[in-house]
């Protein structure tokens, strides 16, 4: 595999009602606050001003309060890869859809029940036309996402990626994204990816 | 660029348990197609491509036993174990496994025998990694109706990189009353068979299969062979459930794919279309398409004899492509009437012999996704 010069050069956290920009906690509500009540919040507290988020499902909007703080500080090209993943897939919302099914089905939930719609809710409110992945995985695999980051970068499909995890089960979220470029300071590493990923976690 | 080659592959669907019965059943004009009873529909039933759990059953005793195993589970690991018994050379601690499915075994979350993590798609993938001793760690792809062929470019990419040398790529997914419910929802589901690119197309079938095919950067022993050339995926960043109306993420896809293969629109042989025989999924690709300078070539959708498969579609069409390419036949665009989206296609009709040599392969799905592939046979 490649030895490209590839930074992380941004990254933000969301875990047990907190948001983390770098190192930095950017939000944090009382542990009282359900998923709803936490997403709506960080909605209110970022200034998102987006109609369409209060449509979406958990997984979705996570997604977009991440992909919000991560892209805050950065020029973000159009050509921008998505490189997602997680464990869950879209489980909560498969519940969801799974018990309207004996009475009135909607397709609004529907629509959810597949992992990469996240993928597609960031790529329109931030106009990312690009490489999406959606992997599944028992865990948070820092290989798989950077050697897949350098591929794409190697193979010019795309100037610069986002990469990480977002999963969501049974209420419990576990979000961790990061902008992969030429731009920063921490070489990008398999090891690298882990800390960051779990320095929350300490 | 390192070429990647397709090698053995397998098909497990109601048209047959390998891909020579597949391929002989499209040459014949045979759909896998059949009314199904089911209350939820105002006409009594539904349209789908759908595999006998008796037959499924008695054929995968020769590799396990059935009552361990879900249907899907089943199928994949069927169609896998086909691949490898071809190749028993294979060194499977060296030999990724890819993986692609939109929904797994999502109808667990009812009431089932097996344990409550099988419905995790990463439990899947631990399931067929585990039943032959995969070493590697499963890729595992869900991304909506473009995973199967996700599935092939992330293989290819990675091969080309040097991550490992050849990829078993599996993709299954069931018609599940999970997946029928929510179609229905969308008022998609067609009261026939569905009718991809035709004026009275009234909306999808869904389908049943799994698919599997082993890709290497060896090329191999053979008069001729097939190999990915190009591909790529770009987003509609659109709308999440509709496609965009100028097809521009899939127009880019094909752009991208194109140029990396280095091919022109021009020297395209063959069309494999996505073609669900919704109203705004062909009429998509129809402008996608003519935007493309693809409207004259041969082109047809494979729905019409399987329905949509979704996570296992894009790989099952790929592998027949591949093998229409082989064999220089084009299979006819199953119960096309008259041409139904606003710009000129070049739907296949009738089976044609017909020197190949490039192939173009097309997916979009939900989220906004899109795909194209290019192959070549050298």
């Amino acid at each position: 595999m490649s030895n490209g010069n590839y930074k992380i050069t941004d990254y933000v956290h969301i875990k047990d009602h907190r948001i983390f920009h770098g190192k930095d906690q950017v939000f944090k509500t009382e542990k009282s606050l359900g998923l709803d009540q936490f997403l709506k919040a960080s909605y209110k507290k970022l200034e998102i001003a987006y109609p369409k988020f209060h449509k979406m499902d958990g997984l979705c909007k996570l997604g977009i309060i991440a992909s919000e703080v991560l892209f805050k500080e950065h020029f973000i090209s159009p050509d921008t890869a998505l490189v997602f993943s997680n464990s869950a897939s879209s489980l909560e919302t498969d519940k969801k859809h799974q018990q309207a099914m004996g009475g009135m089905v909607s397709p609004s939930v529907f629509v959810y029940t597949l992992p990469n719609i996240v993928l597609g809710e960031i790529s329109i409110k931030h106009k990312l036309q690009s490489e999406n992945v959606f992997f599944i995985e028992n865990q948070f695999n820092a290989e798989l996402l950077k050697e897949y980051a350098e591929v794409l970068l190697e193979a010019k499909k795309t100037s610069a990626v986002v990469c990480g995890w977002i999963d969501l089960k049974n209420a419990k979220y576990d979000v961790f994204l990061c902008l992969i470029s030429k731009e920063g300071e921490i070489p990008l590493s398999k090891e690298n990816l882990k800390k960051l990923y779990i320095f929350e976690n300490e | 660029m390192k070429k990647i080659y397709l090698l053995e592959d397998a098909i497990f669907s109601p048209l047959g348990f390998s891909t020579e019965e597949n391929l002989a059943a499209i040459k014949n004009g045979s759909s896998g197609l059949r009314f199904h009873k089911n209350n939820r529909f105002p006409t009594g039933g539904f349209f789908a491509g759908i595999i006998e759990n008796e037959l499924l059953n008695e054929t995968f005793l020769k590799i396990g036993k059935p009552e361990k195993f879900t249907k899907l589970e089943q199928m994949m690991l069927l169609a896998v174990s086909r691949v490898l018994e071809k190749n028993p050379d294979l060194n499977l601690s060296k030999t990724a496994l890819i993986i692609s499915t939109t929904k797994g075994n999502v109808d667990l979350l009812t009431k089932s025998p097996f344990p409550k993590n099988r419905v995790y798609v990463s439990e899947l993938g631990n399931v067929i990694k585990d039943f032959f001793g995969f070493q590697l760690e499963p890729i595992v792809i869900s991304n909506a109706c473009i995973s199967g062929g996700l599935a092939l470019a992330v293989a290819k990419r990675f091969i080309a990189a040097g991550k490992f040398d050849q990829a078993i790529v599996v993709g299954g997914d069931l018609v599940s009353e999970f997946v029928l419910s929510g179609f229905h929802s969308f008022q998609a589901i067609s009261p026939e068979p569905c009718r991809p690119f035709s004026k009275n197309r009234k909306g999808i079938s869904l389908g049943e299969a799994a698919a599997a095919v082993l890709l290497s950067s060896k090329k191999p022993i053979a008069p001729n062979v097939i190999s990915i050339i190009g591909e790529a995926s770009v987003n509609d960043a659109n709308h999440i459930s509709g496609p965009s109306r100028t097809g521009e993420g899939l127009y880019k896809s094909i752009q991208n794919a194109l140029g990396e293969a280095q091919v022109s629109a021009k020297e395209i042989d063959y069309l494999s279309a996505h073609g669900t025989a919704t109203a705004f999924n062909d009429e998509m690709e129809a402008v996608a398409f003519n935007r493309s300078g693809l409207e004259n070539v041969p082109m047809n959708s494979f729905k019409g004899y399987y329905g949509h498969t979704l996570g296992a579609s894009a790989l099952l069409e790929s592998i027949l492509t591949k093998h229409s390419l082989l064999n220089n036949e084009l299979y006819a665009s199953l119960n096309f009437d008259e041409i139904g989206v606003s710009k000129p296609l070049n739907v296949i009709e009738d089976f044609e012999e017909k020197e190949l040599q490039f192939a173009v392969k097309t997916a979009s799905g939900f989220g906004g996704c899109n795909l194209a592939l290019v192959f070549k046979k050298d």
